[in-house]
């Protein structure tokens, strides 16, 4: 290697895979953005990488887990928390991070996701919401607005569907730390990803991000760079505001902060505490 | 920990036999009949310092389990045949990223929920065609308390050997049947581990096998870093859409059990020897046909039993050598017939003659004692 290829070299590639470069994203595309969020937050945080695991599912935001140079697991369409919850029970050293998409985490992988929440098992679930199946051509999917545009909600109808909004669903659920972010809001998002990181506990971080590809063509919301320009926007900061209050409106409002931040016991800690009482007697 | 001796059911032995081969995480969904294997697990994991968790569904089950032996730890789950046909993606991914793990299904009788609290052998073809694509399976059938103790025992070893998934098929009745059981001390167990990645982790490639075919496992958590995934993958375990890829990495996932298939298939031959007639019989209907052998023994008709210990890979061999001993076979299983087309396939062209039963009372002795008759009137 020269010099200068030295100087070119991103601070966070130590954490990557260089040799599966390029990457597959689209241009315009949030998730390397989000990917770039989640290195810096382990580089902030000092972590062990080799003590750090990172899975995700299917889709776009799925392919993330390929990229980290660590242990990494790509599971089956909806299943990236189950995998990781099995992973943190058996072994509770590790530092578990999922980072997936709206339809992976919160359609075909729904049940998991409530479930971890109601569990509080220490995890940080990164989840990049771009309101479309992206990976699969720009279907609609569950965080797809109403009336919103896409490969199966064609015009002039468009969605007959209405959807989640994941911090309600994830506060609601039991997660002990919630936050939403744009992915232009990189600073922001990282800190909160890493606030996740070390809470003792089911953190989950909604990430809004583009994908100009399927859902900004279908809707025509412009190129990526235009549709990062709105994101910033109509992003509207209001941290600490109760969780049932964190309104998402594409076009007008996206509210942004970190919403529920409280302590609960949690899974691994109990599951230890209970074996050690056990082995007392 | 010392011999020790039960008197319990087979659901039971199975846990105990799960714990002696050194199982530490156990995730589950409560199912009629294998509920006592979960019940059991979870009395008893905190005293060995395991978890047992009991998960949403089946998926979640099963893909947890994945998780949990990616870090290390022995793992199973246990359920029944709904809840196995929720698993089936997720055992597609453990053969793909050949994740060692046992899962045990106390078949009731089927389809849909069937009659859940009734046996059945309904479920012998799912492991082996259940997931979608090329693979192969390893399953089980145990047929005593005793069996359901080492077959477990048995399960865990081939799962760790070979890095692959392996069922523990055992029909309600065998789940539910109670017998003396011995566990033996934990100085005469043999118990297997993977073999785990060595050597410099740069140098390290996640997917490239021994002569075995099988490639050591690196854990998460270790120094070796590593991407495991469903997609067809390279020896690096990087994903690819290149068509020798997707050739060389199944043929291998299937070679590894196909190669060493004399080693892992199991059979007991009871009164063989000089057998006109052989009954193939496993699990419960085994037990029937032993009795039947020896009354039919009595009026001096030539008849033993080949039992199927192992169903998946499936004893092609035996069968065949079977075959070209007797003059006719009588399959005795309790379904419409499964095994009866894979002995037919083998046996040919010696007559295969199916004993059906697909309720919940298997065949009992006198009425595969008048099969045998009928056969040997021919």
């Amino acid at each position: 290697m020269t010099e200068s290829d030295s100087i070119l070299r991103h601070p966070m590639s130590k954490y990557i895979r260089e040799d599966r470069q390029p990457w597959i994203y689209c241009s315009g595309c949030s998730v390397g953005v989000v990917t770039q969020m989640v290195a810096r937050a382990i580089d902030n945080l000092g972590l062990d990488f080799t003590k750090t695991v990172v899975v995700s599912g299917i889709g776009c935001t799925g392919r993330t887990s390929g990229y980290f140079k660590t242990g990494t697991y790509h599971t089956t369409h909806g299943r990236a928390i189950a995998f990781a919850e099995g992973v943190k029970i058996a072994n509770p050293e590790l530092e578990v991070i999922v980072v997936s998409g709206d339809g992976d985490l919160a359609a075909i992988g729904g049940n998991h996701l409530i479930h971890a929440c109601r569990r509080n098992i220490d995890m940080t679930i990164v989840c990049v919401n771009n309101f479309n199946y992206g990976m699969t051509g720009g279907q609609f999917g569950p965080t797809t607005e109403h009336e919103r545009y896409s490969q199966t909600s064609p015009r002039p109808v468009g969605n007959v569907e209405h959807p989640f909004n994941l911090v309600k669903l994830a506060a609601s659920s039991g997660a002990t730390f919630v936050a939403r972010w744009t992915a232009v809001q990189a600073r922001r998002a990282t800190k909160s990803i890493e606030t996740g990181i070390k809470k003792e506990g089911l953190s989950f971080i909604e990430i809004i991000g583009a994908c100009p590809t399927e859902f900004g063509r279908m809707n025509r919301l412009g190129n990526g760079v235009e549709m990062h320009q709105h994101l910033l926007e109509v992003a509207e900061i209001q941290n600490g505001l109760p969780a049932h209050e964190a309104e998402l409106h594409y076009d007008t409002r996206i509210v942004c902060g970190e919403f529920v931040n409280i302590e609960k016991p949690e899974y691994t800690v109990v599951l230890t505490e209970m074996n050690e009482r056990l082995k007392k007697g | 920990m010392p011999e020790r001796v039960m008197f319990t059911m087979g659901d039971i032995a199975c846990a105990e036999g799960a714990l002696s081969a050194g199982c530490k995480y156990f995730g589950g969904y409560p199912i009629t009949p294998a509920t006592e294997i979960a019940e059991w697990m979870s009395i008893r994991m905190p005293e060995v310092g395991g978890a047992y968790v009991q998960y949403e569904d089946e998926i979640a089950s099963i893909t947890s389990v994945i998780g949990a032996s990616w870090t290390g730890a022995k793992s199973m789950t246990a359920t029944s045949g709904p809840g196995v046909s929720l698993m089936l993606e997720a055992i597609g991914l453990a053969v793909m990223t050949e994740t060692p793990l046992v899962l045990v299904n106390i078949m009731r009788g089927g389809p849909s929920t069937g009659q859940p609290t009734k046996g059945q052998q309904g479920d012998v073809m799912q492991p082996k065609w259940g997931s979608h694509g090329d693979y192969q399976i390893i399953a089980l059938t145990p047929a005593s308390v005793q069996e359901m103790f080492d077959q477990t025992v048995q399960a865990f070893n081939l799962s760790e050997k070979y890095r692959t998934p392996v069922f523990v098929l055992a029909d309600e009745t065998v789940g539910h049947m109670r017998e003396r059981l011995v566990i033996p001390a934990k100085k005469d167990l043999k118990l297997e581990y993977r073999k785990l990645a060595s050597g410099p982790p740069e140098d390290y490639l996640p997917f490239k096998p021994g002569d075995d075919l099988v490639p050591p496992m690196a854990l998460l958590g270790s120094k070796y870093q590593f991407y495991a995934t469903g997609l067809t993958h390279d020896e690096r375990g990087y994903p690819s859409d290149k068509e020798h890829v997707q050739i060389e990495l199944i043929t291998r996932l299937n070679n590894k059990i196909i190669h060493n298939a004399d080693k892992i298939i199991d059979v007991e031959e009871f009164m063989l020897d000089d057998a006109k007639i052989g009954v193939i019989a496993y699990g419960t209907p085994s037990r029937s046909a032993k009795k039947a052998i020896k009354d039919a023994r009595d009026e001096g008709i030539k008849v033993g039993m080949l039992r199927f210990k192992t169903v998946w890979p499936f004893p092609e061999e035996q069968v065949a050598r079977l075959a070209s001993q007797v003059d006719h076979i009588i399959v005795a299983e309790q379904n419409l017939g499964q095994m009866y087309y894979m002995v037919k396939a083998e046996a040919a062209p010696t007559p295969v003659h199916l004993m059906a039963k697909p309720a919940g009372m298997p065949q009992l002795p006198n009425e595969i004692l008048d099969k045998v008759r009928e056969i040997n009137s021919l």
